[in-house]
């Protein structure tokens, strides 16, 4: 896989595998090479693939860094849009981090395609990287008044983004909306900039009223806008609302949606208006389309009223009876549910009418919302103390009939009621009439199918049930049938006992003794009902869901102390243990004592039980003194009027909440008589204050009393509970943390982090190497491939050098010197290390001789000195060091260097054998001296010796070349490269300069080149150029050093 | 925009873009749903439809759907028109697209796709534009070498050449 014209192929390949659905992120690291081709065909392909399979969690990603910020910075723009596109897939908090204060550079970039690219993704990057948004914001303010359209929109874009999420912050830039939206004829801007006034009208009032009249004029060209850029404060809402309308009615599916959606939004701030188009929105829940239901479901939440709320769930249910597709249905029933349950049931009249519909909508099939259904029946029971009665029949009922709901595995969600059933049953066993029944009904062996967790409320409140049976009886003295139902208990309850679901096993046999410790009392005739109930005595009260947090930290209490003090110190341990509760008159009254004594123990007691008395989580032993009652507005001027209902026909499988709706109807009507006439009578008493409603055929809302005295006992919550709102705020909002000051000017501290790679991050790009070696070498252009070749030995190296760098950081040493070795002013440079360039040139007095010259700059602050250079020798290759040294010794640099010189310095290298390439490793060693001292530091190179580098440019001349070809002593080999775009010239230009020939004549796509060793071999090249590939012929004296040549040639063709 | 689907009438996904990072398989998964959901719906329904807390909107060109999904405030229409003028730049593009040359030229149609929105957000609203710095972009790339016209005859399993615009 050399080829990376292969290579990319391969990855779009991939990137076409990958969205079929195959993973390939084992194949990331390649997506990162062809990234990295120098030819836009390639890296635009490696950035599809990457913004196509990178995500967060690729931990390649952080090696694209720096390539990402290569291509940001080059000067074809469309290498820059690749990678600003590509990066907006794939950025993380790194990536954004490193690479904010680039893009921030391309936002004011001369070309407005970079401009707009860069603006855009400053979005992901705030995202990924809040800290940018400060510094990044003048300028980004700066863009929404740019002079192309395209960056211009991309500013509205993002800003419109950022305000949508934290208006306050973005008021200020207000007028200026306000003068684009006036000025701008770009559709798309417009939608956006009336998106932001719709995030920032609630805050300032007045910027509504300014809003009005440029609106009006857009309003009926942009319709769309509507459904985002609602006026809030437009007294125009009406008129709205009547477009909303024929949006509604129309035929095109799309609009009608949007103007259901529009309409809820209205209804939020304007009920009333909406309301009466009640009609249009039930006739839409007959709509084919589920979306569209949907959103008609979404209306009717706000639309009931204590007049209506009867009507539209009958509807409901009428749906949820035909409606196919069960998330649908669930859909319809938990909006059935929270339609009635909203704010605190305000608009349930008859709560008697709330549980029929409950207990019908137990019989849907299938549903998953088993468990609301289960809550809510909880809840009612609980807080509707007039409803226990009726509801603990209907629940009786229920748990008779659960083989009904149990019996269907794929009903699964819905027997959740039977939870409730069974706990509201036991719970409130005073009102059963026929506990006996439901006792056994209980009991039956089917139970034993259920949940585990709905097993264990069966056991605790058959107990219930038992206890309160059992009171009955003793007090009527039915002492055998208290056996009875003793017995009943006992033989059935080891189906319990052998439950496989721990808690239920734990509390039947628990309970079981218990049962059988009765029945002994039993049979010696001691009165055991009254004990019996006591353990089950006391009352519940429904606690706010935030009563906990809200609980205050009792004065004097800290939290985080230690209530004994850890076991450190040798000395403590003899210490008491510090008091730390104080005494309070309340709770909180435990004393820490060391001993614990009886009397102690008793006082303890006492104080749990005022403790208890006074919390709110414990069930509490006497009924409750705080017990509050709300009462519905107006009902205190209206008699309660319990009708006696004839409960209908309990039939299972009946519905029977249609006959409430009649019973409703016609208590209401009764309730109307009586008010008339009491109105008359308080007429009379002039008393008019109540009474504005004065029309007697009109009903009021307020006017509707409820069937019941409906104690709606509200939650409690602890006294002196501390008022808090931040419990709503999700901490892991991603925008929250973009809620930051922008009108605050820039901390110093806040500036994005430049990039300060110490010298190391320098000798990366090679645009600063550049302008050092141009200065050198008069050809300076062919460079950068070799720089390339080296890159991957240097990214090794470079990674060694920054430790000891980061090490040598408190003394301040930065060091930074570049060491370019440099031969002949035809070669190329090749880059050493991280730091070193070196030619190599061939020696021509001396067929076995070639010098290498090394340019030494010091990029430090500091002074280097006693440079010493050594090198590996091989067997074939020998540094030539003075007489009398070993080969271990290094020859000493005879100069030294301050910061910022440069100086060259030469070495000799002797060799045998010129037909392979060689590669020496060498060291050099430097003493570094600043102010704090001197370190002795090392730097490791390698020296590669090519085959094309004991190449010295010979001219030859065409008759010769003939000759020579004649000769019929050379060896002949050939190569092939595909994939060549440059121009011939170019191409033969490159052989010239990297391989040392010379072009001896030229004929069309067709040359021959010559070139000789040091050492005399004739080196004879035949360059043709096909389409897209070059062939090359070679002849040469010697078959190895050839076949290295072409080798070498194929390597740079390659890369062409 | 949190994302963007191109599927077939077959369910066959012909381009994806994701807006926001997801793990594989977690993209796979949307997918499934989503391909599934918008396939069984009625011509005759709207182009929106809400799943977990996005919005999804489709529109149905040909035997293609393309699909986006958007966040809770996002304005529906819009989203509607960013999908019309993404196939008529495709449709500019390849001269009377069809669904062969988005599985064909795929990678060309996620060019012509990051031309056009960037992170999600609108780039360029002009068509001129976008189509004018592909054409750039096209020049600067040597002649394709990745165009599979070769395979283009054997391939089975797609739609014969309907055009999303006729």
């Amino acid at each position: 896989q050399d080829n990376i014209a292969v290579k990319a192929n391969a990855v779009c390949k991939l990137t076409y595998l990958q969205m079929l659905g195959y993973d390939i992120s084992w194949a990331a690291f390649n997506i990162i090479e062809v990234m990295s081709a120098s030819k836009f065909t390639f890296k635009r392909i490696g950035y599809l693939a990457a913004s196509q399979c990178f995500h967060e969690g690729t931990d390649v990603i952080m090696l694209t860094t720096n390539q990402i910020r290569k291509d940001l910075s080059s000067p074809n723009q469309y290498d820059t849009g690749v990678a600003l596109t590509g990066l907006s897939c794939f950025v993380t908090p790194d990536l954004a981090r490193d690479l904010a204060n680039d893009i921030m550079t391309l936002m004011s970039h001369t070309k407005p395609y970079i401009r707009k690219k860069a603006v855009l993704i400053m979005y992901k990057v705030f995202l990924k990287y809040p800290e940018s948004l400060r510094p990044a914001f003048p300028r980004l303010k700066e863009k929404l008044e740019d002079p192309d359209p395209g960056v211009q929109s991309a500013a509205v874009n993002v800003i419109c983004e950022l305000a949508r999420r934290n208006p306050k912050n973005y008021l200020s830039l207000a007028p200026l909306f306000f003068k684009l939206m006036t000025s701008s004829t770009n559709n798309w801007v417009l939608i956006k900039i009336i998106k932001l006034f719709g995030a920032l009208t609630p805050l300032e009032p007045r910027l509504g009223k300014k809003l009005i009249e440029p609106l009006t004029n857009l309003i009926h060209r942009f319709l769309i806008s509507l459904s985002s850029g609602m006026p809030n404060h437009s007294a125009s809402i009406q008129l709205c609302v009547q477009k909303l309308r024929i949006l509604i009615e129309d035929s095109d599916q799309n609009l009608k949606y949007l103007g259901l959606l529009a309409m809820s939004k209205i209804l939020k701030t304007h009920p009333k208006s909406v309301q009466s188009h009640k009609d249009l929105i039930l006739q839409c829940l007959d709509d084919k389309d589920e979306s569209i239901r949907l959103r008609a479901l979404d209306l009717l939440y706000g639309m009931v009223s204590k007049k209506n709320l009867m009507e539209i769930v009958k509807k409901l249910m009428i749906h949820v009876d035909k409606a196919e597709g069960t998330t649908y249905r669930d859909e319809l029933l938990t909006k059935i549910i929270d339609i009635c349950s909203q704010s605190n049931y305000q608009y349930i009249t008859n709560f008697e009418w709330y549980i029929s519909i409950l207990v019908e909508l137990t019989r849907l099939e299938g549903t998953r919302h088993g468990h609301l259904i289960a809550a809510q029946m909880l809840d009612v029971a609980i807080r509707v103390k007039a409803i226990r009665k009726f509801a603990v029949s209907q629940m009786a009922m229920l748990l008779d009939n659960a083989h009904l709901i149990a019996s269907n595995t794929q009903r699964n969600g819905i027997c959740e009621v039977l939870y409730a059933a069974a706990w509201i049953c036991g719970e409130f066993s005073e009102h059963l009439e026929e506990a006996n029944q439901t006792l056994e009904a209980m009991l039956r062996p089917k139970v034993t199918t259920l949940p585990g967790h709905i097993q264990a409320v069966y056991v605790q409140n058959m107990v219930k049930l038992y206890a309160s049976i059992l009171q009955q009886k003793e007090q009527s003295g039915e002492k055998e049938a208290a056996q009875e139902i003793t017995q009943l208990m006992i033989e059935r309850l080891p189906q319990f006992v052998q439950s496989a679901d721990l808690e239920v096993q734990e509390r039947a046999s628990c309970i079981l003794q218990l049962i059988k410790y009765i029945q002994k009392l039993q049979i010696k005739e001691v009165p055991v009902a009254e004990e019996v109930i006591a353990l089950f005595a006391g009352e519940l009260n429904p606690v706010a869901p935030k009563a906990q947090k809200k609980v205050p930290v009792p004065e004097g209490l800290d939290l985080d102390a230690w209530i004994n003090e850890p076991p450190s110190d040798s000395e403590s341990e003899d210490e008491k243990p510090k008091t730390i509760f104080h005494d309070e008159e309340q709770r909180h009254s435990r004393h820490r004592q060391p001993e614990i004594d009886e009397e102690e123990l008793a006082r303890r007691r006492e104080a749990r039980k005022q403790e208890q008395a006074n919390n709110p989580f414990y069930i509490k032993s006497s009924p409750s003194p705080q017990k509050r009652y709300q009462d519905t507005p107006g009902v205190e001027h209206i008699p309660v009027v319990q009708i006696d209902l004839s409960v209908p026909l309990k039939v299972p499988g009946m519905p029977m909440s249609d006959q409430y709706v009649k019973l409703e109807e016609e208590r209401r009507h009764k309730q109307k008589l009586e008010k008339d006439k009491k109105k008359k009578k308080q007429k009379k008493e002039k008393r008019g204050k109540h009474h504005r409603h004065n029309s007697l055929h009109t009903e009021s809302e307020e006017d509707i009393a409820p069937a019941h005295h409906v104690d709606i006992i509200t939650e409690e919550m602890p006294e002196n509970a501390l008022p808090s709102d931040e419990d709503d705020k999700d901490p892991n909002d991603p925008y929250k943390a973009l809620d930051i000051d922008l009108d605050k000017p820039l901390a110093d501290s806040e500036k994005l982090p430049v990039q300060r790679h110490r010298n190391v991050e320098t000798l990366k790009s090679p645009d600063s190497e550049a302008p050092l070696v141009e200065k050198k070498s008069k050809k300076p252009k062919k460079k950068e491939k070799k720089h390339k070749e080296k890159e991957r030995d240097k990214g090794k190296k470079k990674e060694k050098e920054k430790k000891v760098i980061e090490e040598e950081e408190e003394k301040k040493v930065i060091l930074q010197d570049l060491h370019y070795v440099r031969n002949c002013c035809y070669g190329p440079y090749l880059l050493l290390c991280s730091s070193v360039t070196y030619d190599i040139q061939g020696n021509l007095q001396n067929d076995s001789q070639v010098t290498v010259s090394v340019i030494f700059e010091n990029k430090s602050t500091s002074f280097l000195k006693s440079m010493e250079l050594n090198v590996l020798d091989s067997l074939n290759t020998k540094m030539l060091r003075p007489e009398g040294s070993s080969v271990h010794d290094g020859i000493p640099v005879p100069f030294q260097l301050p910061p910022g010189i440069s100086n060259e310095a030469q070495f000799v290298f002797t060799l045998q054998s010129i037909v392979m390439a060689q590669k020496l490793k060498g060291t050099l060693s430097f003493i570094v001296k600043n102010d704090e001292g001197s370190t002795h530091e090392k730097l490791d190179f390698k020296l590669h010796f090519s085959c094309a580098s004991y190449l010295i440019t010979t001219p030859c001349y065409s008759d010769a070349f003939a000759k020579l070809l004649e000769s019929g002593d050379l060896h002949m080999s050939s190569i092939k490269v595909d994939g060549i775009s440059i121009s011939f010239q170019h191409l033969l230009a490159k052989i010239c300069f990297h391989h040392h020939f010379s072009v001896v004549e030229r004929v069309d796509s067709c040359a021959s080149m010559y070139s000789r060793s040091i050492q005399g071999h004739h080196v004879c090249l035949l360059v043709k150029k096909g389409e897209n590939s070059v062939s090359i012929d070679g002849k040469c004296n010697d078959s190895t050093l050839l076949s290295n040549l072409l080798d070498e040639m194929k390597e740079t063709l390659s890369k062409c | 925009m949190q994302f963007m689907l191109l599927f077939s009438r077959q369910g066959k996904l012909r381009l994806q873009k994701w807006y926001v990072p997801l793990s594989d398989k977690e993209k796979k998964k949307i997918t499934r749903e989503l391909v599934q959901t918008v396939l069984a719906r009625k011509p005759k329904m709207c182009s929106f439809l809400e799943w977990r807390d996005l919005k999804i909107v489709y529109k149905r060109y040909a035997s293609l759907y393309f699909c986006c999904a958007i966040e809770d405030q996002d304005n529906e229409l819009i989203t509607l028109e960013i999908i019309h003028r993404y196939v008529e730049l495709l449709d500019k593009y390849f001269g009377s697209v069809c669904e062969l040359d988005i599985i064909f030229n795929f990678e060309k149609a996620y060019f012509i796709l990051d031309e056009f929105l960037l992170g999600g957000e609108v780039q360029e609203t002009s068509k001129k534009n976008v189509l004018k710095a592909i054409e750039q972009a096209d020049l600067l790339q040597e002649v394709s070498k990745f165009n599979f016209s070769g395979q283009s005859i054997s391939m089975v399993g797609c739609e014969s050449k309907k055009f999303l615009f006729l």
